[in-house]
This record gives C-alpha cells, sequence and structure tokens, in this order.
C-alpha cells in the first residue's frame, strides 16, 4: 500500500466547495428559523442613557427587542475571565448600560424576516452620556503584565547585561518599529445559529476554531452543562484567530433564541467585524542592538508595547522572536500595555511572531547594512544552535538549509548591495530577505476510527476545518496508519459529539488532532489484526477510541518551525506604488502532510505578509475612536494584482519530538518574516528605510 | 435598512412619471452604491424606480460623437469597439475602477453619481455631516482625512468624488443628456458637478425628477492618452490621485493641444484649463509637464493627513501626460 501522507492529493471537501454544496455555519436550513440584527455602539465609551425600542417593536413581524433593559439573567458575570482558559474573553452581553468600545453590542432584533430585523434594528434609538475614549500608546500608566499570549510566556527576559553588551559593541543602533492595528477579515462573517432543543439542551451551529472551548464557556455562562450544548461547525471560511475565542454574539444568539422560543440566526454585518470580535493591536517596538565588526551580535534588546481593553487582558507577545531567534550572550525584552477604549484584541494570524519578526527582521537588515554585510551572512553569523531562551536544545531545525536553498532559488549571490542600484525605467528594483519562525505546538487531542464490516472506515474528531485543509490530511494520515486506500476513509469534524480536540489556534491542528486520528487508527488495525477470523460475526463495525496526552518532551527540547523568504520588489520611483514582483519561501516545518494543501498554506501566509508589509491599517477615527475603514473596500488585503510569483517549498523534516506523525504545524508561519523580507526590499530598492507598517506611498514619495 | 416600494418601469416617461409621483422616491440602476448606503442608513428611500429595463443601452457613433446610453454597463463600456478605438483613455478609467463583478453590475449613469467615499458620510452614528444633514457640520476637517480633497473644499465639505470614469469623461469633454417633465437638456460633464460651498448636500445639476439618458463624448483628436491611477492597493481600490491626460503632438513632438483632469483630489473631477493652456505650442518634456501641474494644483488646501497628495498629484501629471506622449 503506497503511502498518501506527503502527496498533493486534492482536497477531499474540493467538490462540494467549488460547487456551493458545503454546509457553512449561516447556510444551515433549521425549520422555524428566525433572524437577528445586532445593534452596536456608536460610542467608544460611557454609557447608555437611554435605549428606546417602541418603533423597533412595531416593524411588523418583530419578536423581540432585547438589550440591557431586557432582563436577560446569565449563571456568571461575561466579563470576569478565567484565567486558566486564555482564549476567553470578557463579553458585553446586555447585563448593564457601560459602553467600552465602539461597536459593542448593545441590542438585538429578532424578527421573522431578515429585512424585518434589520429594520426593527435601525429604528433602535439609543442616547448615550458619552466619555472622552483614549487610545494614546505613549501613557503613564503603562504597566508590565504579568504573561502573555496563549503559552502564557513571562512578558519580560533576561540573559547576560544588555548595556554591558551594547557598551562593548564595535557597533549599536537603536530604532523604533510600528505595526498598526489589524482586523482579521475572513470572508465568512461570524454567524450563529442557536436553537434550544429542550429547556436546558442547546444546538449552536457557530462559526467557531474551537467548539469544545465554545461549548464550555457558552454552557458556564448559560448555566447549563457543558455536555447539554451541542457545537457544530462543519467549514469556516477562514477566522485568522478571530473566530478562536468566543465573542459576545454567540451567546446573545442564544440568549435571544431562548427568548423568542425559535431558532434564532444571527450574522454579523461587515462594519460589526470591527470591534466586537478581536483586532490585532497596534505595536510599537524599540529595538536595541549591539555588534562586533565582524557582525557578531553582543546585545539585542526589543521593548513593546501594545494595547489591551479596558475591560480584559490581552498581550500581543512580539518580543518573543528577538528572544530565541539569534545567539546573543546579552538579550533583554519587555513587554508593556496600555489600557484602551478598543474592543479587546485576540489572536491573529501569528500573534506575536508576525509583528515581532517585522521589527527584529527590519532591524537585523539596518544592521547588515550598517556593518557592510550581506543580510543572510549576518543571520548565518549569529545562528542559534540551541534555544538560549529556554536553555534547550532544538527538537529539529533545518533554518541553515532553508537559508541555503532559498538563497540559491532566488538567485541571492546576485545581488547588488548597494541600495538604489537596479532601475528600469520608472521602476526601482530591491531585493530583501528575512527569518520566519512559529512555535510547533501540540495539545492533548482524541479521535475514533471505526472500520465497516464492508471494509469503508469513519473517523471522528472534533476539530474545525478553517480552510488549511483538515479533512484531506486527516484523512490521508487514517489511511496511511491503517493500510488502506484513502477513497475508503470518510472523516467527519466539526461536532462537539466527536471526540475532544483542541482549539484550529497556534498552527498545532496537524501535529495535536493529527497524531490522536493516527493513534486511533494504529489501535483500531491492531485490534483488527489481533481478532480471531469470525471475531466479525455480524459485528456491523469494530471501533477504537485514542487521545493524546501533554507532549513531555517539551521540558528537553525547543520546538519550532523555521523559513527563509526572499523577496524582489519593484516600486514606482515617483509615484510610491509597490508591486511584490516574487518571493521565495523555503520552510522547515516537520513532515508535510500533503504537499498541495501545504504549499498553499504556505502562499496563504505569505499573502498575508503583503497586507502586513504594504496594505492592512484599521484607522480609528482619532476623536472617536471608532474605525473608520469599516469594511472591505477600505480595509485593505492583498487582491491577486498585488501578488507576484511565488517559489515555495520546504526541507523534509520528520520531528518525532513535537508529535508521533513528524509534524509541526504550517498555518502561521508564512506570515513571519515576510513583512520583513519586502520591506527590506523596499529599503534595497529606493534607499529608504521605513519602519511604520503599511508601506505605503505616501511614506516613499 | 428599511422597507421600501419597488416599480420598474419599461419606458423613460413613465420611469420620471412614478419618480414624481411616490414620495422620496429614488432611481435604481446598476445599485452597486445606492444600496450600499442604503444598507450604512445613509440613503432611506422610501421608494425605488428600478431603471434597468429602460432602453437607454445603446453605444453608438454620430458624426464627431459617441453616445452611450445611460444603462449601458460599466464593463460593456469599457470593451466596446468604438470606445477602444475613439476614445481608449475611457475603457482604462472604467477598468482601473472596482471589480468585475462590481463593473458587470455598475451603469453609466449611475456610476457619475457615485457618492464620496468620505468614512463620516458613510457612517450615520457622526451627527456632522453637512452632506448628509445640510447645515450639522464636518467631522472629516478635523478627522482622518487621508484620503479627502486638496483642492476645491469649502469649510462645510473636502470629501472627494471617488470615481474613475467621469475624470476620464471630464478630459474628453463629454456632456450629459438629461430628461425630465420639462423635457431634455445637454450639460457639460465639468458643469454638471458642482463644488460644495455652503451646500455640499447639492453635488451636481441634476433634478430630482431628472434621469441622466446618455453621455456625448465628442471623439477626440490625439495622437495618445493615459489614465493613471495611483492607490495604496493594486486592485479594488479608491484613487489616492488619478489623471486623464489627452495630448495631440506635431510631428516634431511639440504640443498642439493637451487635456487633463484629476481624480481623487478634489469634490469633482478636476481640470484646470489655464494649465492645459500652458502646454499648447510647448515642447513634450518633463520640465514643460511640471509647469503645467504646478499650475493645476495652484490653491491647494491640505489637511492634517492628506498633504502628501500635493505633491503626488503633480507626480502623477507628468507622468499621465509623459506616457499619453510617449503613446503619440
Amino acid at each position: 500500500m503506497a503511502e498518501s501522507v506527503g502527496e498533493p492529493l486534492d482536497r477531499v471537501d474540493a467538490r462540494i466547495k467549488v460547487s456551493g454544496r458545503a454546509i457553512y455555519t449561516a447556510d444551515q436550513n433549521i425549520p422555524g428559523l428566525v433572524h437577528a440584527v445586532l445593534v452596536t455602539s456608536t460610542i467608544a465609551k460611557g454609557r447608555i442613557a437611554s435605549l428606546e425600542t417602541s418603533a423597533a417593536e412595531r416593524v411588523p413581524g418583530t419578536l423581540a427587542v432585547l438589550s440591557h433593559k431586557s432582563r436577560l439573567p446569565l449563571a456568571k458575570d461575561p466579563m470576569k475571565v478565567d484565567p486558566s482558559s486564555p482564549a476567553d474573553r470578557a463579553l458585553q452581553l446586555f447585563q448593564n448600560d457601560r459602553v467600552y468600545y465602539g461597536n459593542q453590542p448593545i441590542a438585538v432584533a429578532v424578527a421573522e424576516t431578515l429585512e424585518a430585523a434589520f429594520e426593527a434594528a435601525d429604528r433602535v434609538v439609543v442616547r448615550y452620556e458619552a466619555l472622552k475614549p483614549s487610545i494614546a500608546l505613549e501613557r503613564a500608566d503603562a504597566y508590565v503584565p504579568k504573561k502573555m499570549g496563549g503559552a502564557g510566556d513571562p512578558a519580560k527576559s533576561d540573559r547576560g547585561d544588555v548595556s554591558t553588551g551594547l557598551a562593548s559593541a564595535a557597533f549599536r543602533f537603536e530604532e523604533i518599529y510600528s505595526t498598526p492595528f489589524h482586523t482579521h477579515s475572513p470572508m465568512e462573517p461570524h454567524a450563529t445559529i442557536a436553537v434550544w432543543d429542550e429547556p436546558d439542551k442547546l444546538t449552536l451551529y457557530d462559526t467557531s476554531q474551537g467548539i469544545f472551548g465554545d461549548r464550555k464557556r457558552v454552557a458556564s455562562l448559560l448555566g447549563i452543562p457543558p455536555e447539554n450544548v451541542r457545537v457544530v461547525s462543519l467549514f469556516v471560511g477562514g477566522g485568522f484567530g478571530s473566530k478562536g475565542p468566543t465573542w459576545s454574539h454567540s451567546v446573545i444568539c442564544a440568549m435571544a433564541a431562548r427568548r423568542v422560543n425559535r431558532p434564532v440566526k444571527l450574522v454579523l454585518r461587515r462594519p460589526q467585524m470591527f470591534g466586537p470580535v478581536g483586532c490585532r493591536t497596534e505595536t510599537r517596538q524599540t529595538i536595541s542592538a549591539g555588534a562586533a565588526k565582524d557582525g557578531t551580535l553582543t546585545a539585542l534588546r526589543n521593548n513593546v508595547l501594545s494595547h489591551t481593553s479596558t475591560m480584559d487582558e490581552f498581550v500581543e507577545p512580539a518580543s518573543l522572536p528577538t528572544r530565541m531567534l539569534y545567539s546573543t550572550p546579552n538579550n533583554s525584552t519587555l513587554q508593556a500595555v496600555v489600557r484602551s477604549d478598543i474592543g479587546t484584541p485576540s489572536y491573529t494570524r501569528a500573534p506575536g511572531e508576525a509583528p515581532g519578526t517585522f521589527a527584529l527582521e527590519v532591524a537585523m537588515d539596518e544592521l547588515a547594512y550598517k556593518l557592510g554585510i550581506d543580510p543572510l551572512e549576518l543571520r548565518l553569523k549569529n545562528y542559534a544552535e540551541r534555544d538560549e531562551n529556554k536553555n534547550l536544545p532544538w527538537s529539529s531545525k533545518s533554518l541553515r538549509e532553508c537559508y541555503r536553498q532559498g538563497a540559491e532559488k532566488f538567485g541571492w549571490s546576485r545581488r547588488k548591495p548597494e541600495p538604489r542600484s537596479t532601475r528600469e525605467g520608472n521602476t526601482l528594483v530591491g531585493w530583501g530577505m528575512a527569518t520566519s519562525v512559529y512555535p510547533a505546538r501540540r495539545s492533548p487531542a482524541s479521535a475514533r476510527a471505526r472500520m465497516y464490516s464492508d471494509g469503508k472506515v469513519l473517523v471522528e474528531a472534533g476539530t474545525q476545518e478553517i480552510g488549511g485543509g483538515t479533512y484531506t490530511i486527516m484523512t490521508q494520515i487514517a489511511a496511511d496508519a491503517l493500510g488502506v486506500p484513502v477513497a475508503r476513509v470518510t472523516f467527519r469534524l466539526g461536532d462537539t459529539r466527536y471526540p475532544p480536540t483542541p482549539v484550529s489556534g497556534g498552527s498545532q491542528t496537524a501535529a495535536s488532532t493529527g497524531s490522536a486520528v493516527y493513534e486511533a487508527a494504529k489501535a483500531l488495525r491492531d485490534k483488527l489484526a489481533q481478532m480471531p477470523k469470525d471475531g466479525w460475526n455480524g459485528r456491523p463495525f469494530v471501533e477504537a477510541e485514542a487521545s493524546t496526552r501533554e507532549n513531555e518532551q517539551e521540558k528537553q527540547y525547543s520546538m519550532y518551525s523555521f523559513g527563509a523568504q526572499f523577496a524582489e520588489v519593484r516600486v514606482d520611483a515617483d509615484l510610491g506604488q509597490i508591486f511584490v514582483s516574487r518571493m521565495t519561501g523555503v520552510f522547515a516545518a516537520g513532515k508535510i502532510l500533503n504537499a498541495k494543501t501545504a504549499r498553499s498554506q504556505f502562499i496563504g501566509g505569505m499573502v498575508w505578509g503583503i497586507g502586513l508589509a504594504l496594505l492592512e491599517n484599521t484607522v480609528y477615527d482619532p476623536r472617536r475612536i471608532r474605525v473608520v475603514n469599516n469594511n472591505l473596500a477600505e480595509y485593505h488585503v492583498p487582491t491577486n494584482a498585488d501578488v507576484g510569483n511565488f517559489d515555495v517549498s520546504w526541507i523534509e523534516e520528520d520531528d518525532l519530538h513535537v508529535s508521533p506523525i513528524g509534524a509541526k504545524g504550517i498555518g502561521e508561519i508564512g506570515i513571519t518574516g515576510a513583512a520583513a523580507a519586502i520591506a527590506n526590499a523596499i529599503y534595497h530598492a529606493t534607499g529608504k528605510r521605513i519602519r511604520e507598517a503599511p508601506i505605503t506611498p505616501d511614506k516613499l514619495i | 435598512m428599511r422597507r421600501f416600494g419597488y416599480s420598474r418601469p419599461d419606458d423613460v416617461g413613465e420611469a420620471i412619471a412614478q419618480e414624481r409621483r411616490f414620495p422620496e422616491a429614488k432611481f435604481l440602476g446598476g445599485g452597486t452604491n445606492l444600496v450600499d448606503l442604503m444598507k450604512m442608513g445613509v440613503e432611506k428611500p422610501a421608494h425605488l424606480v428600478d431603471i434597468t429595463r429602460l432602453p437607454l443601452t445603446q453605444i453608438e457613433e454620430r458624426g464627431n460623437v459617441i453616445r452611450i446610453g445611460a444603462l449601458t454597463r460599466n464593463s460593456e463600456v469599457a470593451a466596446h469597439p468604438l470606445v477602444l478605438a475613439k476614445c481608449p483613455v475611457l475603457s482604462e478609467a472604467i477598468l482601473a475602477g472596482a471589480s468585475p463583478q462590481i463593473r458587470n453590475m455598475a451603469t453609466t449613469g449611475g456610476n457619475l453619481l457615485q457618492r464620496t467615499r468620505c468614512f463620516y458620510f458613510y457612517d450615520p452614528s457622526y451627527a456632522e455631516c453637512n452632506k448628509r444633514v445640510p447645515g450639522s457640520g464636518c467631522a472629516a476637517i478635523q478627522g482622518y482625512n487621508r484620503i479627502h480633497a486638496i483642492l476645491g473644499g469649502s469649510d462645510h465639505c473636502i470629501a472627494t468624488y471617488p470615481g474613475d470614469m467621469a475624470i476620464a469623461l471630464s478630459a474628453l469633454g463629454a456632456s450629459i443628456v438629461v430628461q425630465g417633465p420639462r423635457g431634455e437638456r445637454t450639460i457639460s460633464l465639468d458643469r454638471f458637478y458642482r463644488l460644495p460651498g455652503a451646500t455640499p448636500h447639492i453635488e451636481n445639476d441634476l433634478k430630482p425628477d431628472e434621469l441622466i439618458t446618455s453621455i456625448e463624448v465628442p471623439t477626440p483628436t490625439v495622437t495618445g492618452s493615459h489614465y493613471l491611477k495611483v492607490r495604496d492597493r493594486n486592485s479594488y481600490a479608491f484613487a489616492l490621485v488619478s489623471v486623464a491626460a489627452l495630448v495631440d503632438l506635431a510631428p516634431d513632438k511639440h504640443i498642439r493641444q493637451a487635456r487633463f483632469a484629476l481624480g481623487g483630489v478634489a469634490p469633482k473631477p478636476w481640470r484646470v484649463p489655464e494649465a492645459e493652456e500652458a502646454l499648447v505650442n510647448r515642447p513634450a518634456t518633463e520640465a514643460v509637464f511640471r509647469e503645467a501641474a504646478e499650475i493645476a494644483v495652484r490653491g491647494a488646501k491640505p489637511h492634517r493627513y492628506n498633504g502628501f497628495k500635493v505633491e503626488l498629484a503633480k507626480r502623477a501629471v507628468v507622468r499621465a501626460l509623459t506616457t499619453a506622449s510617449q503613446r503619440g
């Protein structure tokens, strides 16, 4: 039996997706369904002075208009979060008249038709007592949090002595790098359908990247046991982290369904995606670096400032790459946050590493130019042979090979070092490179495998398909472990009735759920092998289940994926317009499970790198602290016209320290380093060092 | 979004009559802008008169004029052989705007009436917008005004006209034919649009019960033309600055005549006759183009976030005229 893992198999769900038959959350056809439309706050701070619903209630077909005046009791305070669940966010569920940010849910209109619900929502009249909101990053009351990010890393790190390292350096510099607010902007808006099957039993169709966390949070707020809540999420139309936590609208939908005693559908409108469902915070990173004449780093420091909300704490861990990417005897990082009047920032496309590698890898480029050393040479000179931050060996690290192959494919050796050295007519051409890095995580997961008497196989695990190809790779893993053709295996996911699995975030689905699927399939194979010949004897199927535990090897090894990215940009010398004409990415990310979906994943990440470098910017009105570009026409994500030729490949690895299937996870590494490679190429093209993303034409003219 | 009535008449006279008959009625073309504004609560018509069945879909040449029916779709106009042969700059401008899906829906007449993308106009939660609510103030002047006007604005409004097609039509010297209860009239495009002054809610010369029936484009005598659009994103983004340029060069490379209009910088397609006159009988050089560009942005009044547009506009004028000359 030829192995299918690693082969460029077409997605098993490709046909139903391209023919419109894949059932996304808002597509679920539920008998008796009614519609809900949210009313969200138009101020960023203050209280609701009055909220008038009589005109809304008079709209024909309206069933209810719910707000803080409606007495909707909850089992616990939704503004309090469980510190042991880092994905839990403080929720605004109509419990009082306070407004903490723009677009906070303050009421919901429920009606027989979507049109009536729209109109009723529009006819809710709200008056506010507004206070002056703040979004200033430089504030005296910035504080150092206890921990940060999903992994709970400390907010400070120190080894050696940075001031000594800087003092002894032949060359030193300090610069400030900034990245703006980002909004996830998946194509599919957040949507929820709540169906109360019994007075204390709820089915929630939810656009969720983490159905088990969603179940727990919703159940605890509604005061029912988690097993009484079934969360279903068969396909997610992009999440990028925004669909990891449970947000207010999901619970509001269930509260509304309970009140009107009908199944209720609530879909966020595009402008409502800007505020109540998370964002990436702006970061301001002050990097100090010192080096000897030959480029050896003597000191490296990154002090990071970012926002959280006034009601909750989320810290974008942008300092993490500075801690471990290069060998430095003297290294220090510190993260501080300010409380601003915004919806709580949250996990967004490589939280920490995306803005963190932008700053660090542009700084490394600056250092290379100032020392007169090739940027790639400088990185090799300071190659970290072990994780100096955790003081552990790497579980695997093929970064040197990524650099070598990437440079060769891109043609890096033909680079003319001087900035502004290549001009074709009005176009300045530049090359840049940067390093990619993202943690390889694995969480406990479980799966069930079943073989029917006709030889067909059904495998089930909770997990979620957020577009990366989960249905496909799980099918391949199970088929190989059982030694059967892929066509005989059906994989089901996205239902809390299936064995529990972690959130599809942190690039951990392949390693986590993939390992559980592998173990379950292996257990089934062993069971079948041990069965006596007449063992089937009328049984319709044989089944096995397996669960994986925490990865004990995390204590012995530091686990990361790495990569090298090279970018070519073409910049209009007079008009400042930029085109990323080609990019080369070579990654080392454990065993690659499907060459086709993996390539798409890497490209997807790199395209988001173009977004970070050149386009994305959630802009707040400076006085009202309300997002002004709250739509996809003016919140710019990359289009096909922004993407040139991509050359993507990988180094074969098989990292059994990370997972029994050798996989590390590839969802997020593509964005890391990509933006820096582009920014560095822009410097090479134009001689202009822009340290503030996004790099738009006005910054270059 | 609110409930609204709907009707779909078959002829122009009936459409105009219905607009007058139903209170708070509006004509509906492709809906690519009006429906958007209705969803945002900026427009709240009580009735929509759908005009997409009216027989205004011809593109034909009459003498030296191309007449484009008001209900032709953007995509049809951009791909039409007459347009491509006689005034390719119009096709270039249309294709620089929106997305294929939107261009398949948007009509020529509706596109001319596209409303501004001013953030504060688009969001009714801002009480201050003189365009939405006359006399209420302007949130953009002290707000985030990176996309706003540097020319032609007033203390009451600094919103820009956001479209591409009309910029090319302005440079081409097009006219707009409208039909109303008082009959038909023709207005030059440059006079059709109004500057905001103290009445930014009045954006053009069209009366509520008048209907645009066609656009008349005189076929230009030029050796080359170009539509240049500078934007943050390479597709599906509004112009930071755009320029439609037409140049007629003599065999000795002197400029016989040149016309250009700017987009993204003013409340209307921005055309400065003195700047065009400064090009006549001059050599087609960068220095000469730069002179014209300086005249074109004379009196520019930048705001906190859009100061870059002044220099960008000048460079865009030079580039567009250069490219148009080289095509000649």
